[in-house]
């Protein structure tokens, strides 16, 4: 049976990772190898790195991290923001990333998601969706949710399925910060809708959220921050939580098996 | 040296960087003769098997790699090539293994088949050397919409996506599995590494 996934989310800058840097007795707590490693040695199933670099000179250091990270961590991992063009996310792929997340640039011009998915593959095309909500449904925003798109997201979100997206990252602008649980309506309908895995983010403080969200939205996976950003839980301790309540879980017990 | 072929079929770059971090000097080539020479071969490879198909024609590797000698494996699509033939625009494929390759029915399933699944060891061999010290039941992770029959006689692991299909084959010394092991963390790397050790028979 295919697991559920967990998927610590990293925001970097320039190079650095500027939040999450609170584990303890990190060498170099800015630099995403070794924060990437740290969630790789806990049992992440996966890593979303979110680009929020801002010039375009700082892209060549956004390769570079990737390619570093690429060689150092053997789970897959996603790359988002400051995606334009299919050049991008050439470039992105071949340093390594698995997979490429898209927000305002697929909906400015929604061919990017077909042709990216055509040349690369759909599996490797996430299309990212900020959703707020508005009465009985759900706006789509863009630029960190400061700009309405003037999309219904559900519609958009089906759009988006048949443009050739792979999966759909889906957060709630409402929730997002709050650490007050997941918008678990906005994700069942979501669930209901997308044949392909859609990923909830935005809300989670408490392992109970993560459960939430995979029993009663129907996520196929949770991307989370601050509950392991700041080492209240390691994802090891949320997926024995999970697996507890009847959760399907890959267990990562390879690695104590070979070396005690 | 271990062949990785390279024929634009998508991400190889992390199964280079798997080999790596194990300690093993690697070729990534689409040249026919240095593939007939490599010590072990390695075809990765995700996206669709009609574009891979011609790609592999076009260089030449078609017919090379249906007539290895040495240790082979096949990874994701690399393992579906293996096959003869394909539901995916209707495409014959190389006929190393008896079968075909179908769709998911995604009418209730979600597809592509994306995340992590168990794979149980099946078939004749159960002990087969690529998953040694592997606990049965073990993770790996798979991103695929199309998947070889359960049925298959070359069969070495089967996991359940609504369906039962084989996971992992094997005929002589031809391995392929639908499974990404480079990027199936420590169980992966171990996979590959028992890939790196086994003797073709």
């Amino acid at each position: 049976m295919l697991s559920k996934r967990i998927i610590p989310c990293l925001d970097v800058d320039a190079g650095r990772v500027v939040k999450g840097t609170h584990f303890v007795n990190l060498r170099d707590a800015g630099d995403p190898v070794e924060l990437g490693r740290r969630y790789y040695d806990q049992g992440a199933d996966e890593l979303v790195f979110l680009d929020i670099t801002a010039t375009v000179e700082d892209r060549q250091t956004t390769l570079d991290w990737v390619r570093r990270v690429a060689r150092s961590i053997f789970i897959p991992f996603t790359v988002g923001g400051g995606v334009r063009r299919l050049q991008d996310i050439r470039q992105l792929l071949r340093a390594g990333a698995d997979k490429v997340a898209m927000n305002s640039a697929a909906i400015r011009n929604p061919q990017l998601v077909s042709r990216a998915s055509r040349a690369f593959g759909s599996q490797c095309i996430v299309v990212a969706v900020d959703a707020r909500r508005n009465g009985d449904s759900w706006t789509v925003y863009t630029h960190g949710g400061r700009k309405n798109a003037g999309l219904d997201a559900l519609e958009w979100i089906r759009q988006a399925e048949s443009l050739g997206a792979g999966e759909i990252l889906l957060t709630s602008m409402d929730c997002d910060g709050t650490q007050g649980g997941y918008d678990l309506q906005l994700l069942l309908s979501v669930s209901e809708l997308a044949k392909i895995p859609v990923i909830a983010s935005g809300g989670a403080g408490q392992p109970s959220d993560l459960l939430a969200a995979f029993q009663k939205g129907r996520a196929d996976a949770v991307l989370a921050a601050s509950i392991f950003h700041y080492g209240k839980y390691t994802v090891g301790e949320v997926k024995e939580y999970l697996g507890r309540h009847g959760v399907p879980m890959r267990q990562t017990g390879f690695r104590a098996m070979t070396q005690g | 040296m271990v062949g990785v072929i390279d024929y634009e079929a998508g991400n190889l770059y992390n199964v280079g960087n798997a080999l790596q971090h194990l300690g093993v000097d690697y070729l990534l080539t689409d040249e026919p003769e240095k593939v007939r020479s490599a010590e072990r071969v390695i075809l990765p490879g995700v996206g669709a098997a009609r574009p891979a198909m011609r790609s592999l024609q076009e260089r030449g590797l078609a017919q090379v790699l249906s007539n290895l000698q040495q240790p082979f494996l096949g990874i994701c699509l690399g393992m579906q090539l293996l096959f003869e033939h394909s539901e995916e625009e209707d495409c014959p494929l190389l006929g190393v293994l008896a079968g075909s390759v179908r769709r998911f029915d995604s009418r209730c399933l979600k597809v592509p088949h994306m995340g992590w699944n168990v794979v149980e060891p099946s078939g004749q061999q159960k002990e087969d050397p690529l998953f040694e010290g592997i606990a049965p039941g073990s993770y790996f992770y798979f991103v695929h919409s199309y998947c070889a029959p359960q049925t298959a006689p070359a069969r070495l692991a089967v996991t359940e996506h609504g369906q039962p299909f084989a996971s992992a084959v094997r005929r002589g010394n031809y391995w392929g599995v639908q499974f990404h092991p480079e990027r199936s963390g420590d169980t992966g790397l171990r996979l590959l590494r028992n890939f790196l050790e086994v003797q073709a028979s």
